[in-house]
């Protein structure tokens, strides 16, 4: 396996991110997240489920499935549905939230912290 | 589509978009009874407008009819208000607020998992509430603050006194807040992290 673009150091943990895309295991409820960043990779096409296109109309920037969810008036799970077909389809990119089993991690607290403080 | 007329938002607004670099999230939830001030705490230090996601839960009824010999189950719908702070311009942080009283929450996938923590909001005048969500955290093992939320009528409550009526370990902080405030809600995310930050363990030996 190749270890390009793999860098990620102790140094900057938020820097953490899944693609899910192309991984063989069901794209669904356990690889998208809440919080999963999901961005747009390809145009609405008329073809296509009307709430498919709505979410790649929202999805111009990264948008958390929550956020999609809260736009599109729709359930969490019925959201997390559609990006699984959207995801397997290479669609849309789900950027993953921080991995719980990274947790707590000091660098990423310090990030926050940091963050937090600029309010 | 017709969403004329009301307050339907059909998307961000351009001042609330991410950048394209925005890689990863991270969650807090905010827990406390109906009124105290979650939606109020999230909206102080989100930079969006509070946002609102439901979700349906079909839960198996605790009893069992015996005569008929089956199980009944309820459905419920459970809202959740969040709200988003951008931390870096990679980073972005999601505060959810979900009611504390509702045994459904933790049913909601996905919503503690992989969660930084939790803050549960309080009003010192009605504790009781707050008892059942902080024996839940603490069986699921989610680390978490109290945030007293300062309401104009508060009795003053000093901190020993909270920790006793709240059966708090020790170790748990407390902050006292107005979820009104910015600064101040700002203040309650901050202990929670320095909280993290020591549970985390000792800085590494130089």
């Amino acid at each position: 396996m190749s270890t390009t673009g793999r860098d990620w150091g102790d140094e900057a943990p938020e820097r953490f991110y899944v693609i899910t895309r192309g991984h063989p295991q069901p794209a669904g409820r356990a690889a998208l997240d809440l919080v999963t960043l999901i961005v747009a990779r390809a145009e609405p096409t008329p073809s296509m489920p009307p709430e498919h296109a709505a979410i790649l109309r929202l999805c111009g920037s990264p948008l958390s499935v929550a956020e999609i969810s809260a736009y599109l008036r729709l359930p969490v799970s019925a959201v997390t549905l559609l990006l699984a077909d959207l995801v397997a389809e290479e669609r849309v990119e789900a950027r993953a939230s921080v991995p719980a089993a990274l947790l707590p991690d000091r660098a990423l607290l310090e990030a926050v912290m940091h963050g937090l403080q600029r309010l | 589509m017709d969403f004329s007329g009301s307050d339907t938002e059909l998307g961000p607004a351009d001042e609330d978009l991410l950048p394209d670099s925005a890689a990863a999230a991270v969650k807090v939830v905010i827990v406390g009874g109906f009124g105290v001030g979650k939606t109020t705490l999230v909206g102080s230090v989100s930079e969006i407008r509070p946002l609102t996601t439901e979700e349906t839960m079909t839960q198996a009824g605790a009893e069992v009819d015996d005569l008929a010999g089956i199980e009944r189950k309820s459905e419920t719908t459970v809202a959740m208000d969040f709200g988003r702070i951008s931390i870096s311009d990679e980073l972005v942080l999601y505060l959810f607020g979900t009611p504390g009283q509702e045994r459904f929450w933790f049913l909601w996938n996905g919503l503690f998992e992989g969660a930084l923590g939790a803050v549960v909001l309080v009003d010192t005048r009605r504790l009781e509430i707050s008892f059942d969500v902080i024996g839940r955290l603490e069986d699921r093992g989610v680390p978490f603050v109290v945030a007293a939320n300062a309401f104009p009528d508060s009795p003053a409550c000093p901190d020993e006194e909270l920790r006793l009526a709240l059966d708090l370990p020790p170790e748990v902080p407390i902050v006292a807040c107005d979820a009104r405030v910015r600064e101040s809600g700002r203040d309650v995310l901050l202990a929670l992290m320095h909280y993290l930050y020591d549970l985390a363990g000792p800085p590494p030996a130089r």
